[in-house]
């Protein structure tokens, strides 16, 4: 499986709402609303941990789901995202992602 | 020969926040004067920012031009049909191209207000309010939800601030809730008062009175859809994210389905 690594776009402004995070794409104000699983990936897109490491430790212990089903299920919302303009997804270790 | 027209000044003071305008042509001034009288402050005041303003020689009918906005070089530049204006808020000072109609003096002082609001945790709201017992009660929803009926039924001894967009900022008080000049449907300009805000609601029309608290992600969407911003700094709309989270977490917000009868306003 080759590495994904994902990082929130600097031009996205975002905050974590109870279980949920709220997210406005800057570019076109667009508003965007992550339940608990989207949120968490979301959080945890810093560029530098790959999106396996994230569901592995984030979603499957914490829901009890199978790791292929949350991985495909992740790699669909990511890629989801990123055609929003709000994540920045590619093979590479990110830079330049909102930095937080 | 050409004779030098007197320079004018004129301080129009909305939420606390002054903008002074300055210029030579005496149709933009009393225009000013005629449309802001109830929220002008003394020619000498001080003001957060001042613009000098400019006949524009362009003239572009119809008052529903896109607005565009853009930053860059540490200034704001503000297009809306006739109007022209750039703002460099470091140095507080703007210019402004503009003629003596009064939506696009408007729409400069909204998009102003957006901008040195979003720095204060405060932010301008599509909504209509009103004091009401020392409170202040805002009404907000999409067009056609009811903000100008609920005006209509605000029984003698609630206070008009606005039926169209209403003035949010903290103080020492909480959220407070200003007066403003910008009309809506009713075309009564909001009195020039304060107060700190009690609950927002978000308006539909329904075959009865029906009043539900929001989840506070819920209010924050329904707040934020309503919310009026043009900038697209990303700084800045994480400024009006954080300013609407913070409105939300101590103001309660209700959804109102309501029937257009007078008795609505005893039941908020």
């Amino acid at each position: 499986m080759d590495p994904v690594y994902i990082a929130r776009h600097p031009a996205a402004a975002w905050r974590r709402l109870e279980d949920e995070v709220i997210v406005i794409s800057a570019s076109d104000s667009s508003l965007f609303t992550l339940n608990e699983v989207a949120a968490e990936i979301w959080e945890c897109a810093d560029g530098r941990t790959p999106l396996a490491e994230i569901v592995a430790h984030h979603i499957v212990t914490r829901y009890g789901v199978g790791f292929d089903e949350a991985y495909r299920d992740a790699r669909e919302l990511v890629e989801q995202l990123a055609g929003k303009g709000i994540l920045i997804v590619s093979g590479e270790p990110i830079t330049g992602g909102d930095g937080r | 020969m050409h004779r030098e027209s007197a320079r004018f000044r004129v301080v129009i003071n909305i939420g606390g926040l002054a903008i002074g305008f300055v210029g030579t042509d005496p149709a933009i001034a009393q225009s000013l004067e005629r449309r802001y009288h109830a929220y002008l402050a003394s020619p000498l005041a001080p003001a957060t920012c001042e613009f000098t303003v400019v006949r524009a020689t362009a003239r572009v009918e119809g008052d529903n031009a896109g607005v565009e906005i853009t930053h860059h070089d540490g200034r704001w530049f503000i297009r809306r049909g006739s109007l022209s204006a750039e703002y460099d808020p470091a140095a507080a000072r703007g210019s402004a191209h503009l003629d003596d109609r009064p939506y696009n003096i408007d729409s400069l002082l909204r998009i102003v207000h957006t901008l040195l609001l979003a720095r204060e945790g405060g932010f301008l709201l599509h909504a209509a309010s009103a004091v009401r017992d020392g409170h202040a009660l805002v009404f907000t929803g999409a067009s056609g939800a009811g903000k100008t009926t609920i005006c209509r039924l605000a029984p003698p001894d609630a206070v008009l601030l606005t039926d169209e967009i209403s003035y949010l900022r903290p103080t020492a008080h909480g959220y407070t809730a200003f007066g403003t000049p910008f009309t809506g449907e009713l075309g009564i300009p909001g009195m020039p008062i304060s107060a700190p805000v009690r609950a927002v609601y978000l308006l539909a029309h329904g075959d009865r009175t029906r009043i539900e608290p929001m989840r506070p992600a819920e209010a924050v969407r329904s707040v934020l859809r309503h919310v009026l911003f043009f900038a697209t700094e990303p700084e800045s709309v994480q400024a009006v994210l954080n300013a609407v989270c913070q409105f939300t977490r101590s103001t309660p917000v209700y959804r109102l389905e309501f029937r257009p009868e007078p008795d609505v306003w005893e039941r908020i």
